[in-house]
């Protein structure tokens, strides 16, 4: 893992300082709303429906074990006992009060953790594949280019206020787990022709109200031109971008009313200035920063383990949660152990402080002290060994963090919702708990098999709703909460921008409404082997269309 | 008629709070000030958006409400979260004590 240098923890606990003394000067007057709201927001600090929500930024979805603790202690100590991971890999504290932030701050900032840049029209943290430096199809672990890229982007004066706020996401492997497609960049790593790696690099992915797929611009970019490349889109972005219209100002807009074409040659225009320049990445520094990402001190253990087969046939209750959360690793007699925070009927992505606690531990115990956070609102624990998963499996499941949905029905992903959330419409989370309860079965789970469900409690499409096997927005209509369904949507390497299926359905209707879905796949799929996406994909949306309105009905 | 009441974050601790008659801000919608949506209610907004009154809350706003005084409710769903607290965890907010 990355580790800060003098020059990080000085940063940090400058800003520290400076937040402080904005905190005293709002509180005495010094400084009003107006003026103060900004720069809350630059240090993570939201305003929501009952309280303060502090989001803090957990770079690439990597954190240490002393780093959970920290949010542990921060929970118990500032909050009321529990955090919210989100679908960009943060945290997120739903009631600390504003007199105790820049305490909150200090003590993130010793274990190497910050809020800044978690919100603000600036670029926000980079996210990535869970499984990165754990996986088997991975071409190269893709962390160190979101830490090139998280230095080169925090506090970055050209790109402080942009027309408005602008992530990336980051593959290493081929199948993507990382979503790049719908961020405003994503990158790709792969390999041309030689044989050498670099990046596909696209542009202009976003949902929100206009909901794109990103578009490449460059098909191979050497590494060690990443920041020259995006720093030209960027200043492109910031030039030409709209500012006139905060619906209009994400760069999909752009790059949407000018073309592809036309976006990367004002890109290459640009970077052609600025190409050999102080952002042209020496070999050295791209190795230095390599080297925290180093894998751990593997065993050499043995293909096959016999006790290990022998608690998966003796145990059911463990086999399945093998069957479902456990993860091929690249590393022989290693395996990657998903932690789902989706209980049958719980909150998508609560974690208490006593289960941080415990997550910490088992990182320590199990895992070279590494967790992950994942962007579908869980945890991993990338590097167990296979025989270490039965004790591994028997410590979560005494805390309720066993449940093995990892990829099906009840792993659905929903937003804070009106429940929390100043701009939400409607609620997510009460839906995703009648959802999750209603195919709490794991046999029937087991039955349908995997399928993504998406819930966002407004267009903004935090939970990436458009990109769901079913995705369902929240809508408020004249005061009374419904749910827009779109289907076949997909986040993967052939993303996709579901289609909406019909009508609004009210809060009475939605459950029904999936299960409705759901029983006409089962009816109409050729195997058990085919997935929700892929008999939508063959058959087309009119039959989960008539199913749901009738026929002939839109 | 149309009634209104002010409500606000306060300031501190950002918990949702309501205008009282008092000019204090209270915890509870029940002991907001109540009156006429239009020009009552547009001159208790400039009372409670005072100088004085932007040290102690963020961002005051008129909400629709009905019931009477001591039973007032917020029309909107969203008020009505405000007012008691997150509907996914009734051992938070208001509605826990």
């Amino acid at each position: 893992m990355y580790k800060y240098d003098d020059y990080d923890q000085q940063l940090v606990d400058e800003r520290i300082e400076q937040f402080r003394d904005q905190v005293n000067r709002r509180l005495s007057g010094d400084l009003s709303e107006e003026e103060f709201r900004p720069l809350r927001l630059m240090n993570g600090v939201y305003l929501q429906l009952h309280a303060y929500m502090l989001r803090v930024a957990v770079p690439y979805g990597t954190m240490n074990s002393a780093q959970m603790r920290q949010f542990a202690y921060i929970a118990r100590k500032y909050d009321k006992g529990y955090g919210h991971f989100t679908t960009r890999q943060n945290i997120q504290f739903n009631w600390p009060k504003l007199v105790d932030l820049p305490d909150i701050l200090t003590d993130l900032s010793k274990v190497q953790m910050h809020a800044i840049q978690t919100s603000g029209n600036c670029i926000r943290n980079t996210t990535t594949d869970q499984f990165a430096g754990a996986s088997y199809d991975e071409l190269e672990d893709p962390r160190p280019w979101c830490e090139i890229i998280r230095q080169w982007s925090t506090m970055h004066p050209e790109f402080t206020y942009l027309p408005r706020k602008f992530k990336m996401a980051v593959t290493g492997a081929p199948n993507d787990r990382a979503a790049v497609a719908i961020h405003d960049i994503g990158l790709r790593i792969r390999r041309d022709d030689q044989g050498d790696l670099g990046f596909e690099v696209m542009v202009g992915g976003g949902l929100g109200r206009t909901p794109m797929i990103g578009k490449t611009i460059c098909e191979f970019l050497p590494k060690e031109d990443l920041l020259s490349y995006l720093e030209a889109i960027l200043r492109v972005y910031n030039q030409f971008g709209r500012r006139d219209n905060k619906y209009k100002a994400r760069i999909k807009i752009l790059v949407h009313e000018i073309g592809a074409e036309k976006f990367a040659e004002l890109v290459e225009k640009e970077w052609e200035e600025i190409r050999d320049s102080v952002l042209h990445l020496p070999a050295e520094e791209i190795e230095e920063i390599q080297a925290h990402f180093n894998p751990p001190a593997f065993e050499v253990l043995p293909a096959h383990s016999s006790a290990y087969s022998e608690k998966v046939s003796s145990d059911q209750k463990f086999a399945y949660w093998v069957q479902n959360n456990v993860r091929e690793h690249k590393q022989q007699g290693y395996a990657i152990a998903n932690i789902s925070l989706k209980p049958i009927g719980g909150i998508p992505g609560d974690i208490n402080h006593q289960q941080m606690d415990l997550v910490a531990d088992l990182a320590d115990q199990f895992s070279f002290g590494e967790i992950r956070s994942t962007h579908e609102q869980n945890l991993v624990l990338a590097h167990v060994k296979r025989d270490d998963l039965y004790d591994l499996w028997q410590r979560l499941d005494e805390y309720g963090l066993a449940t093995p949905n990892s990829g099906l029905i009840t792993d659905l992903i929903a937003c804070p919702g009106l429940d929390y959330c100043a701009l939400a419409n409607s609620r997510s989370i009460p839906l995703a708990q009648r959802i999750s309860e209603r195919f709490g079965e794991l046999d029937r789970q087991h039955d349908i098999g995997k399928i993504q469900i998406k819930i966002s409690g407004c267009i903004n499409a935090c939970t990436h709703h458009h990109v769901g096997h079913i995705g369902i927005l929240g809508v408020d209509k004249k005061g009374q909460e419904f749910y827009q369904i779109t289907l076949g949507g997909r986040a993967d390497e052939n993303a996709k921008i579901g289609k909406i299926v019909g009508a609004g359905l009210s809060t009475d209707e939605v459950v029904d409404a999936v299960e409705t879905l759901i029983n006409t796949y089962l009816d109409l799929r050729e195997n058990a082997d085919e997935t929700f996406l892929d008999a939508f994909n063959r058959v087309g949306e009119t039959p989960f269309k008539e199913a749901l309105y009738g026929a002939g009905k839109k | 008629m149309t009634k209104q009441v002010i409500t606000a974050n306060r300031l501190d601790d950002g918990l949702a709070v309501f205008y009282g008659l008092d000019g204090q801000w209270h915890s509870s919608v029940s002991q907001a000030a109540c009156v006429e949506k239009g020009e009552a209610a547009e001159n208790l907004l400039a009372n409670a958006s005072n100088e004085e009154n932007q040290l102690v809350v963020v961002g005051p706003y008129l909400i629709d409400v009905c019931g009477e005084t001591g039973t007032l409710e917020p029309v909107r769903y969203r008020e009505l979260i405000r007012t008691k607290g997150p509907s996914v965890r009734p051992d938070l907010g208001y509605q826990s004590n």
